[in-house]
């Protein structure tokens, strides 16, 4: 079987790693493969590294507030190149009234904070595998 | 600790009363994994001296605090850390915080501030005004202190790679209302090797990074003696997933290595070290927290005094902020944090701290709410009016299991920075990823003791309900982003073009040099020159710093 790719990324100027690095050690020890970007990536960036990737899985970390600016361009950089069925998901300080609009748009999914990563490799083991 | 009293008698009673323990032990048997001992006697701290080790308030090696009277004559600084938007809506809430009993302010700059780009610049886009408050040009800078007097609350700025240029612009804004720069009390963060390890928003390289630094540590020393020019960040070291002692250990390799930088640059210990403050977290352990603060005093009064023979007290005293843990708040169940926060905050109080900011209960969700806000501060104020702990100089001191393992954090933070000169100091021990490493090791350690249940997280992976997310969050203005554009706009078609363009060529002409920066960097504020237009002459003088991205 194909092992699932996931790309980890840090958008924006936003410098908190922990969460983004914890969820990526998840993923590999889950037999994933992960490519994690580091910080301060824009939309264009990650796009770029997705397709260049070849992955299969998405996962925004966000505590800057800054989610509703970033997925739209993320998800408009992704439709320009091909990649809109990639499975999507975010996490970090990202208030429960903003998430059905970003579900709406295409965001598989949100994780805030105390979500056990076993739940988020759950989810993508489900979703992508 | 006191030796006449440990008698051989002790340690046969306590061996004895062991071996009796051991038998129930089968029908009863201890949590497994547990960091402290199940009991502490005085055998635990025979090694400790109570003069040398432990000694009196406001004398080395400052143990139980750094002045004689602590709390008894004032209480910690109630500082909260507050700022969005933009700087008027900022203003407005120290205004509030001011008003309902708060002592001193502390500024939250958004991220394109932090990282030195103006709020029109593309990497901006979104995040304008969200994480703190946007500050592009002096007129900011004078909006957000508007009506504010500045000889008499003191500000502390969290700002790190751009803190010169913030400075400067704060020094202009207290000349506009008449206050003497040798008034002004306050602090800068201004640490950058733990951008490079925990928070992030680096912009140069470590070398010039550091001759920010010790421009500011001279700059500071000789013309606003009082300002602290640096504030070392342990706290972000521990939320990025360091332990407790860790979180020591990492800072004071970060502190060393600035010092040892100020005296290659031909300054003297006593002259700039008593400007050195320090930011660190409280966490949820309750005891062991307690333990640092005292162990954190007397490590750094013995490294000042031992490692770069500083004499004066001031070079030798820990004077340092607290801010409560962030990252152990939930989302679930966010009232709980209410209670997370008040014995965080008393762990820093029986540690004896200088200042003090207590989270907001929705921060594991949002920024503050007004109400949220005041919640965190009343908390402060419950636990110095009303609790009692404050009325008593270091009460836990003498305990056996605070002095034990008071010893015990220090000596390993000890072994600990050992290590890290063994690499080289810590600007090498970052290039090399240890620090970076170490951290990420132990916050997985940590995430997986609360999955596997070996950690219980109330409310998260035990007593767990349903829950209905009805609270009310604070949202930031979706148009602030271009409501600041647009100031930022209608300001340079006003200012003098001319002056702006001279400033900056004398920005990079000091940054070539290799002169003092601070004084070219406040005229240069003076013009309405833009914290981008100024941080981009020195990202093309001094380059930019690219991280690892290691897991």
């Amino acid at each position: 079987m194909k092992r699932i790719r996931v790309l980890v990324t840090k958008p924006g100027l936003d410098g908190h790693d922990r969460g983004a690095k914890v969820v990526a050690r998840a993923f590999r020890d889950a037999g994933f493969e992960v490519i994690y970007t580091g910080l301060r990536q824009t939309p264009e960036m990650i796009a770029e590294t997705a397709l260049q990737e070849d992955v299969d899985v998405i996962g925004l970390s966000l505590l800057s507030g800054a989610h509703n600016t970033i997925f739209p361009r993320l998800i408009s950089e992704l439709k320009a190149r091909g990649l809109e069925d990639l499975l999507l998901i975010g996490g970090g300080v990202i208030p429960e009234g903003d998430i059905p609009s970003l579900k709406a748009m295409g965001v598989a999914e949100i994780f805030t904070p105390g979500t056990p990563t076993g739940k988020i490799v759950d989810f993508v083991a489900a979703r992508a595998g | 600790m006191d030796d006449s009293k440990i008698t051989p008698t002790l340690a046969q009673a306590q061996a004895a009363w062991r071996e009796r323990t051991e038998k129930g032990l089968a029908r009863f048997p201890e949590r497994k994994n547990l960091a402290l001992d199940r009991l502490y006697t005085p055998l635990d701290t025979a090694q400790v001296d109570v003069l040398s080790d432990i000694g009196f308030p406001g004398e080395y090696p400052f143990t139980r605090g750094v002045q004689p009277t602590m709390y008894r004559a004032r209480h910690w600084t109630m500082r909260q850390y507050s700022g969005f938007a933009t700087a008027e809506e900022s203003n407005a809430r120290y205004k509030y915080l001011l008003g309902q009993g708060q002592t001193g302010l502390s500024v939250a700059f958004d991220l394109p501030t932090q990282i030195g780009y103006d709020s029109d610049h593309e990497l901006a886009l979104g995040e304008v005004g969200k994480v703190g408050v946007a500050i592009d040009t002096l007129a900011d800078m004078e909006a957000l202190l508007d009506g504010i007097p500045l000889d008499k609350v003191s500000t502390s700025m969290t700002i790190n790679a751009p803190a010169a240029v913030l400075l400067a612009m704060y020094i202009a804004v207290a000349e506009k209302q008449g206050v003497a720069p040798a008034a002004l009390t306050g602090t800068i963060q201004n640490d950058i090797l733990k951008e490079y390890i925990a928070r992030g928003t680096y912009i140069f390289p470590p070398a010039p990074s550091m001759r920010l630094i010790t421009d500011t540590f001279a700059y500071c020393s000789r013309n606003i003696p009082k300002w602290n020019p640096i504030s070392v960040g342990a706290y972000h070291i521990r939320e990025a997933g360091a332990d407790a002692v860790q979180e020591v250990a990492f800072a004071f390799a970060n502190a060393i290595a600035y010092i040892e930088a100020a005296i290659a640059a031909g300054l003297k210990v006593d002259d700039f070290a008593p400007g050195i403050s320090w930011i660190f977290t409280a966490d949820l352990n309750f005891l062991e927290e307690i333990a640092k603060f005292r162990a954190a005093r007397r490590l750094w009064a013995r490294i000042m005094k031992e490692r770069f023979g500083a004499h004066d007290k001031k070079s030798q005293m820990l004077r340092f902020h607290v801010h409560t843990a962030g990252s152990v708040l939930t989302s679930q169940q966010p009232d709980n944090n209410v209670v997370r926060i008040a014995w965080q905050a008393l762990s820093a109080v029986l540690g004896g701290t200088q200042s003090l900011a207590t989270c907001a209960k929705d921060e594991a969700i949002a920024l503050p709410t007004e109400d949220s806000a005041r919640l965190a501060l009343r908390t402060q104020q419950l636990i110095a009016y009303e609790s009692g702990v404050a009325d008593t100089v270091d009460p836990l001191a003498g305990s056996w299991c605070i002095e034990a393992l008071t010893d015990r954090i220090e000596a390993e933070a000890r072994a600990y920075i050992a290590r890290i000169d063994a690499l080289g100091g810590a600007a090498a021990a970052i290039e090399k990823g240890y620090m970076q490493g170490e951290m990420a090791n132990s916050a997985y350690a940590f995430q997986k003791s609360i999955e596997t249940g070996e950690r219980v997280k109330v409310g998260v992976n035990t007593f767990t309900q349903e829950e209905t997310h009805s609270g009310e969050y604070l949202t930031v203005d979706p148009t602030v982003g271009e409501r600041q554009v647009a100031r930022l706009n209608a300001l340079r078609a006003k200012r003098d073009a001319a002056k702006v363009s001279a400033a900056l060529a004398e920005v990079r002409a000091v940054a070539r040099s290799g002169e003092n920066l601070m004084p070219t960097l406040i005229s240069a504020a003076k013009t309405y020159a833009g914290l981008g237009e100024i941080c981009g002459v020195l990202r093309e003088e001094f380059g930019e710093y690219s991280a690892h991205a290691d897991i």
